[in-house]
């Protein structure tokens, strides 16, 4: 059972590795990723992001304009996930009265 | 962490460097504009701080500073604001979360940049709430009245 | 053949962690081992992401006014770490409930070991 699970695990990392010879290299600053205008005609997002951030929100930080103002609303979805966490966690751990009656 | 032991080395450091990692947060989240930061780093250092507090000095004392009551109405009220503000843009005349339409500044681009800090401190308030209140419920839970 | 070395060897570091992440979900018994690993797995998917929006000679994506125009061969990819603030959050409020429901085990079981807990429910289920 345990050897089954090792040689899984091995398959896995194997095909992982496999599968990122396809990617480019990492860092160059010509890949299909970082260019103006991709494969497919439309404007590609990182630059666009990187030239008019300044000209759209007079704002110095480029994580800050795209994580507030162009993706806002990621954002909002997200402060739901950790309001919701947070309220599950009080639902779980609650104690009743019937409990504590019990323990006492 | 039921059975606290205290220490007077612990005590005494805890005490002093807490209000400076608050300030230190407060700096984060204000400067996210100009430097690596924003809303959600400041909240987690600020939610830092005070559980700094909670585990150097035990849970009854800690409890003098934040009260675990406070905890989920200040996240709601995070959450509203950040809601509020894309509400208010609908209200406006524009789309949501359009914060040129809000009129904070004369100019549009001004107008935004005060958008996204309104919204940051949004998010700040909400992140430290709720770790705190994640941290106070694991620790014991609230008993039902 | 080093260009493509020096190109991806980050990459696979990532995919052994992820390795070791799996390895603790998957092989060890106790619930706390689990959780350990696939918090470990999941910061190996935000290193993966975070890695590979490097550029060479580039600088942090904060605008630098003494340059004259903005050349975005000068400013690393914004976009992947963006995306991965959210996920770091996502992934701290995933922990927090996953303690909670460990903590609502122990108390119903008395125990923290899998196939003592598989026991347990099987006798619960044959018992109803």
């Amino acid at each position: 059972m345990k050897t089954a699970n090792y040689i899984v695990l091995l398959l896995f990392t194997g095909l992982m590795i496999y599968a990122s010879l396809g990617l480019p290299q990492r860092g160059d600053p010509y890949a299909t990723i970082n260019l103006d205008e991709s494969p497919v005609h439309s404007p590609g997002a990182a630059a666009y992001y990187i030239r008019n951030a300044h000209k759209d929100a007079h704002t110095d930080n480029m994580v800050t304009v795209i994580l507030a103002d162009y993706r806002g609303y990621d954002t909002l979805g997200e402060e739901t996930v950790i309001m919701t966490a947070g309220l599950i966690c009080f639902m779980l751990l609650r104690r009743r009265k019937e409990e504590k009656d019990e323990n006492a | 962490m039921r059975t606290h032991r205290p220490n007077p080395i612990v005590s005494l450091v805890s005490r002093v460097v807490s209000p400076f990692i608050m300030m230190f947060a407060l700096y984060v989240i204000f400067h996210g504009h100009y430097s690596p930061g924003g809303g959600f780093q400041g909240g987690t250092l600020i939610a830092a701080a005070l559980i700094l507090i909670r585990l150097a000095e035990g849970n009854e004392t800690a409890q003098l500073q934040f009260p675990r009551a406070w905890a989920t109405p200040l996240g709601s009220l995070g959450v509203l604001i950040y809601f509020g503000t894309g509400l208010a843009a609908v209200f406006m005349g524009g789309r949501f979360l359009d914060y040129s339409v809000l009129h904070l500044a004369h100019h549009a681009t001004m107008s935004r940049s005060y958008g996204i800090l309104l919204v940051e401190i949004g998010v700040g308030l909400a992140v430290t709430a709720i770790l705190v209140s994640i941290f106070d419920n694991l620790l014991e839970g609230k008993p039902d009245a | 053949m080093l260009d493509f070395f020096i190109g991806h060897y980050a990459y696979w570091f990532v995919f052994i962690l992820m390795a070791i992440g799996l390895y603790g979900m998957t092989v060890k018994c106790n619930l706390v081992k689990k959780l350990i690993g696939m918090t470990i797995f999941q910061v190996s998917i935000i290193l993966f992401f975070v890695a590979s929006a490097n550029k060479w000679g580039a600088t942090v994506p904060v605008l630098d006014h003494s340059a004259g125009s903005i050349d975005p061969t000068k400013y690393i990819n914004p976009l992947p770490h963006t995306l991965m603030l959210t996920a770091i959050v996502v992934g701290v409020a995933t922990l927090g409930v996953a303690l909670a429901l460990v903590i609502t085990i122990y108390n119903r079981y008395q125990t923290l070991d899998e196939t003592r807990l598989l026991e347990h429910m099987r006798k619960d289920d044959d018992s109803e």
